[in-house]
């Protein structure tokens, strides 16, 4: 496309098993005074996932 | 429905489209993001009208057959996917342990009352704590990850407990078949050599609360006696962050509306060494002092923007600097199960009181219309759970057409509740930031990867 560069496609439309509950709860981690789940990690994913310090984005 | 967004970087406007319902994010020249704009009711500001009305109409149309494209696709301006959505378990994966509630600090922000939560003094007992572990055991069904973080008040002034429900946990994970993580939130005070290792090994996470600058910090975060407590916080921090290595841990502040430029306390700590930080604006009632008010939003969101070029900048360089608000991971994100959520308290997630109780989270501790059961009894009140249970994005209408809902999960319960009088309030100086610092998210991941190589 001439005007749009797509950076992320459908990030939440997902497959598989979804809603297994196993990733950290989001108060357990730097926020207690606040809501934020987006920027926790899946935990299936974590396992496959080798940690980078860039964030993971397709581009 | 499509949330039209720009940021500012090294002199440059960039223009994106984030597609609120498929998770789509599109970088795109400033005819498609007036076109788009256009497209989708988005209001345009008077110069954004003559701009757009200077548009060759070739370009409009090359421009509306591409959005029309993503839209076929489902990638703009996508259809709500889920219309209805109820947690599929009850289980609890997670407990919030008030292993203490005392504090050799008196915070003047403090939502604890001085870490006693409207409870008087009291340290959880041993038995307490087992109860507990065996409360989560047996109310976890399949899960196998578990989370305990050990919470106050401040947890190190009864660090022993701590010490023996770890071991307890560890105990009990292999027959059970259960994994623990455990957490630790500490004012640093008592962060001494050997409680900083024991730490290091033991604990998943280290939470440590730390304000930023020495004139910011000791304003606020001062020992019982009134005396300021940075030298000695920074030092015993500074000394577990070298122990620590690359295992995790949060610096973790508190900005009030003494400190609008706080910006500047994270990148003091950025200085002291520390590259893990979680800066947050204080919540209180509007009659506090310290408290953030709603002519205080566009200055903060200002300070959000100097922070993020002082975040892409430093790890530009190679520095391995995290502000916990800028993280966002679009690929490896959570489920839109957890999304819709949130933060699964009164759930998943609940709060132990020293004497036992159970609360929908930390921040309801004490209030007794919100006690849910006790660690002793393997019932809880299932009204209160069917509450909680039922509170989700899509039933918060001021969330209906917000870009951020899928990332802030609908907002903190406690906040709601303690802002507006109700659990699914809108909390509007909450929701406001959120925004800004999940469109600075978004940029600064794009501008990360597409600069950084």
């Amino acid at each position: 496309m001439k005007h749009i560069k797509t950076i992320v496609f459908k990030s939440l439309v997902k497959d598989g098993n979804i809603g297994c509950g196993e990733c950290q709860a989001s108060c357990q981690s730097a926020c207690k005074t606040s809501c934020t789940v987006g920027n926790q990690i899946c935990k299936r994913d974590e396992k496959i996932n080798v940690k980078t310090n860039k964030q993971s984005l397709t581009i | 429905m499509v949330h039209a967004f720009s940021y500012s970087h090294n002199a440059q406007e960039y223009f994106f489209l984030w597609d609120i319902e498929s998770g789509s994010l599109h970088n795109v020249d400033l005819a498609a993001f007036l076109c788009a704009k256009k497209r989708y009711n988005i209001s345009l500001s008077n110069s954004e009208i003559e701009t757009y009305l200077q548009l060759n109409p070739d370009v409009t149309l090359e421009v509306n057959n591409e959005l029309g494209a993503l839209e076929e696709a489902g990638a703009l301006n996508a259809t709500k996917t889920i219309a209805t959505f109820r947690k599929k378990t009850q289980h609890v994966k997670a407990l919030c342990l008030h292993i203490c509630h005392d504090c050799n600090m008196r915070c003047g922000y403090c939502f604890a009352d001085g870490g006693a939560y409207n409870c008087g003094i009291a340290h959880m007992s041993r038995d307490v704590g087992f109860a507990a572990v065996d409360f989560l055991i047996q109310n976890s069904g399949n899960r196998r990850n578990l989370e305990i973080d050990f919470f106050g008040g401040e947890p190190l002034l009864n660090f022993d407990t701590v010490k023996a429900i770890v071991a307890y946990a560890k105990s009990l994970a292999i027959k059970h078949n259960k994994q623990f993580s455990f957490t630790l939130t500490t004012n640093c005070i008592r962060l001494d050599k050997s409680t900083a290792e024991y730490l290091n090994r033991e604990m998943s996470n280290v939470v440590l609360s730390i304000d930023g600058r020495r004139k910011v910090h000791d304003a606020v975060r001062r020992a019982v006696c009134e005396n300021g407590t940075y030298d000695d916080v920074v030092k015993n921090a500074l000394f577990f962050k070298q122990i620590r290595g690359s295992l995790n841990y949060y610096v973790r502040g508190t900005f009030t509306a003494k400190n609008l430029d706080f910006s500047n306390d994270v990148i003091k700590l950025h200085d002291l060494g520390f590259d893990a930080v979680s800066v947050e604006p204080v919540v209180l009632d509007s009659s506090h002092p310290l408290s953030i008010k709603t002519d205080s939003i566009d200055l903060i969101n200002h300070q959000y923007e100097i922070l993020s070029e002082y975040y892409l900048k430093a790890r530009a360089s190679g520095e391995n600097f995290t502000f916990f608000h800028f993280i966002l991971d679009l690929v490896h994100g959570p489920c839109i199960d957890k999304r819709l959520t949130g933060c699964g308290a009164g759930t998943e997630y609940l709060a132990v009181s020293p004497d036992g109780k159970l609360y929908p989270c930390h921040q309801f501790v004490g209030k007794t219309d919100f006690c849910m059961g006790n660690v002793f009894d393997l019932g809880l009140n299932e009204d209160l759970r069917t509450t909680f249970s039922s509170i989700t994005v899509l039933n918060k209408e001021h969330c209906a057409e917000c870009p951020a809902k899928y990332h802030c999960g609908g907002g903190c319960l406690a906040n709601s509740l303690n802002l507006t009088g109700s659990l699914t309030g809108q909390y509007k100086i909450g929701c406001s930031l959120a925004k800004k610092r999940f469109e600075i998210a978004l940029a600064s991941a794009f501008l990360e990867n597409s600069e950084g190589g």
